[in-house]
């Protein structure tokens, strides 16, 4: 500890170098954070999702829907315990620009299927006994100043309604808190009865089953089970775990996943050779300096020590800002991700990357400062 | 004339002693090949996009969708309505006196990619007789022309050199129909080329459905699209958008051009940044490594700006290299290459385009290059000026 200010001072030599060799590690650290961070934050949501659920959809492609027939059904398959559905409808507030993820369902049992979405047990009821009735996140009430009680005109380009109108009109009945969901849980719910009702069109076709089950353990074979309920029918259904389901979804934005990790390694490659460099040089520069250490009594591993230690703060300090300020981007995320944190494993991935580029950056020279012959430094050779 | 005299014997001076400082300079060079690298590469990636999906359009094309609809997938055209809508003024006829338009309807279906077996969508579309007409840019590369009323598709090059399955005399199940590759067909790069083409009323009796989702016409000329548009539009049985291809195609490319393009912008914008540090860095200390040197040539009476430039100079020079090799780097590895991506959210069919590294592109990264070279250089350059000559001669 007594060297400490020996090393500050070594550190500050050169104050301008320090604090750019310093920016330039923070800029790095700042974005590994950033993108990294957001990585495995989608990791994690497809880790952390539920295993009690499977999803049932079309198996030649999920636009084609499924006969509403099939969930009495699929309730007869043992180890089922509830079956609720999505019927996707789309739709837009007022204009085209302002889509909205409107989805009509069975909200009884949806409820009971997704137990981690708060929701108040009165407005489910008041949803079943409102016919034209809609739940919908607090987040897109928020967003649009909704109250309940209000009457929200929904445009639909697809689902003309039986008097040839294009506007669905919904009573907003109640909201829910999906906020721990960190996939995009659809926000916009209405009755499936409403929408058979109110078509001009398409009744009776559902686009997911959603399913679940008592034992998670079992989540294989019960999925084979329904699809081999619809073998060989006219809608075959495909059955997926809900990780596989985000998986499978995650999948379809291809090959631009290995182009942006290939991103980040040609980001940290660059700002870590910059700063590696300078701090070579810095050390480089003071061999003198060293000598004369030497001869005053310093032992080669404690000069060695020393230099490596001045590596290790700057870099250790700079990757921590950089870090910290990363995190504090992240709540500007939360209406993509979700609740969504610094992931502790990026943290612990920056540490060592900071570690691992003072040794790199500190170990050449400081290997040299322990080599040094104090005759041939001193004279400048 | 003395001053650029003093300004070309300095620099050049300057730069013959720059191979004895090179791991320094290395720093700038790899630095901004890096950014440079990076964004390039990623605006390639929209740029591609963009191409192919703009190319698709033509001026002389109109789409009609129903109104309200931002895309062929959310609209619904009933028969009566496309029989309305091909009867309209401003469709150019053929020789047989029919109008030349084609009525689509598009279905997912379910495909692997090649290299590592992911399952995707990509659309299946079923089109008019008329197509060839329509479509004068749909060439035939493999196989034949599929025959209607038979379950036969052909698939576009890009779709099958991407996807597994998609071979010649291949089959591939969507629901209700089983169906085979019978031809593959190019159409000038554009995002059909992703796509499977079959006839639409085939298409429509496989599963029952008797609706399409729009009627693209072929217009008399790109002036025609006015009187087209108004004749429908005053049509009060008819509830439709007009657009002409070409701006269809744009809507659908803006989107995603404008997330990829923040994306490049701010990872490039960010590492920029660290490059700056890392020029002034290496400039600071070229300058300290010259001190004695600038000194001298001070106190000979060279003037400041012929320091300042020198400086500058060399900082630019490395950058331009730096530039060159990042976007050299970026055109070697990605210029060309095949990827497909959905285009927006899950659920929707696949693009398959290529990344194109374009001149502007590489323009763009040199200009780049060439700004972080100057900022980092300016301030060591005014250092150098600024230095109190009687003050460095002593202190070596």
């Amino acid at each position: 500890m007594k060297y400490f200010p020996l090393v500050w001072a070594g550190l500050w030599r050169k104050k301008a170098r320090t604090i750019l060799t310093m920016l330039s590690i923070v800029v790095a650290f700042l974005l590994f954070g950033l993108l990294q961070g957001i990585n495995q934050g989608f990791n994690k949501a497809v880790q952390n999702l539920n295993v009690n659920r499977l999803y049932a959809s079309a198996k030649t492609s999920l636009t084609d829907g499924l006969p509403i027939a099939y969930m009495n059904r699929i309730k007869t398959v043992p180890g089922v315990k509830e079956v609720s559905f999505w019927t996707y409808f789309g739709g837009y507030f007022q204009n085209a620009r302002h889509p909205l993820p409107v989805f009509s369902t069975d909200v009884a049992a949806l409820f009971k299927i997704y137990p981690e979405i708060k929701i108040k047990p009165e407005y489910i009821t008041a949803m079943q006994q409102t016919r034209t009735g809609a739940l919908v996140s607090d987040a897109l009430m928020r967003k649009y100043g909704w109250k309940i009680g209000d009457r929200i005109p929904v445009g639909t380009s697809i689902w003309t309604s039986k008097d040839g109108s294009n506007t669905w009109y919904f009573d907003l009945v109640g909201t829910f808190d999906a906020s721990t969901f960190a996939g995009g849980f659809p926000s916009f719910y209405f009755n499936q009865s409403y929408f058979d009702e109110n078509t001009s069109f398409g009744r009776g076709r559902v686009h997911y089953y959603i399913v679940s089950i008592a034992d998670p353990t079992k989540a294989t074979q019960i999925a084979s089970a329904i699809d081999a309920l619809f073998a060989n029918s006219t809608d075959e259904t495909r059955t997926l775990t809900e990780s596989a389901l985000a998986q499978s979804q995650l999948k379809q934005m291809g090959d631009l996943n290995f182009i942006a990790n290939a991103i980040v390694g040609a980001v940290l490659f660059t700002l870590l050779f910059l700063t590696a460099n300078t701090m070579m040089q810095s050390i480089r520069e003071r061999t003198g300096e060293l000598a004369v250490l030497k001869t005053l009594g310093f032992k080669d591993g404690k000069l060695l020590i020393l230099v490596l230690v001045e590596a290790l703060l700057l870099c250790v300090f700079a990757a921590a800002l950089g870090l910290f300020l990363a995190s504090l981007v992240f709540p500007a995320l939360r209406p993509i991700f979700g609740d969504f944190k610094m992931p502790m494993i990026v943290v612990f991935m920056g540490a060592g990357m900071a570690l691992l580029l003072a040794l790199i950056s500190g170990l050449p020279p400081a290997w040299r400062a322990k080599q040094l012959n104090i005759v041939d430094a001193l004279a400048g050779r | 004339m003395k001053m650029l005299r003093q300004i070309s014997s300095v620099t050049t001076m300057n730069l013959r002693s720059l191979p004895q400082r090179w791991s320094t300079s290395l720093v700038i060079v790899i630095g901004i090949a890096g950014v440079v690298a990076v964004l390039v590469s990623v605006l390639a990636m929209s740029t591609g996009m963009i191409k192919t999906l703009n190319s698709a359009g033509r001026d002389d094309r109109a789409i009609v969708l129903r109104n309200g609809s931002a895309s062929e997938m959310g609209s619904v055209l009933l028969r009566d309505a496309v029989r309305t809508i091909v009867d309209a003024p401003g469709i150019k006829r053929d020789a047989e006196g029919k109008p030349i338009a084609s009525a689509e309807t598009i279905r997912m279906a379910t495909v692997h990619k090649k290299g590592d077996g992911a399952e995707v969508n990509i659309p299946l579309r079923g089109v008019g007789q008329q197509v060839q007409a329509l479509r004068p840019e749909l060439k035939i590369l493999q196989g034949r022309m599929f025959n209607p009323a038979v379950n036969e598709l052909i698939v576009g090059k890009a779709a099958h050199a991407q996807f597994k399955g998609l071979g010649l005399g291949d089959q591939l199940h969507t629901r209700g129909a089983t169906w085979t590759v019978v031809g593959v067909f190019a159409s000038g790069g554009d995002s059909h080329e992703s796509e499977l083409l079959t006839d639409a009323e085939t298409l429509n009796s496989t599963d029952g459905r008797a609706a399409f989702q729009n009627v693209i016409v072929l217009l008399d000329s790109p002036a025609a699209f006015q009187r087209f548009k108004d004749a429908l539009s005053a049509n009060p049985a008819l509830a439709v958008d007009v657009s002409r291809e070409s701006e269809y195609y744009r809507r659908q490319s803006e989107v995603i051009g404008k997330v990829i393009g923040i994306i490049a912008y701010v990872v490039g914008g960010i590492m920029a940044v660290g490059a700056i540090f890392g020029a002034l860095n290496t400039m600071y200390s070229a300058v300290s490594a010259r001190l004695k040197e600038i000194a001298t040539l001070r106190a000979l009476g060279f003037g400041a700006t012929a320091m300042v430039l020198s400086v500058l100079v060399e900082a630019l020079l490395l950058a331009l290299l730096g530039g060159i090799i990042g976007a050299g780097l970026a055109w070697l590895f990605f210029n060309g290459n095949m990827v497909s991506s959905a285009t927006s959210g899950p659920g929707q069919g696949q693009l398959v385009f290529q990344l194109s590294v374009s001149l502007q592109l590489v323009a763009l990264g040199i200009v780049w290059a060439c700004v972080i070279g100057l900022v980092g250089g300016l301030f060591p350059a005014i250092r150098a000026a600024r230095l109190p000559v009687a003050e460095a001669l002593r202190s070596v």
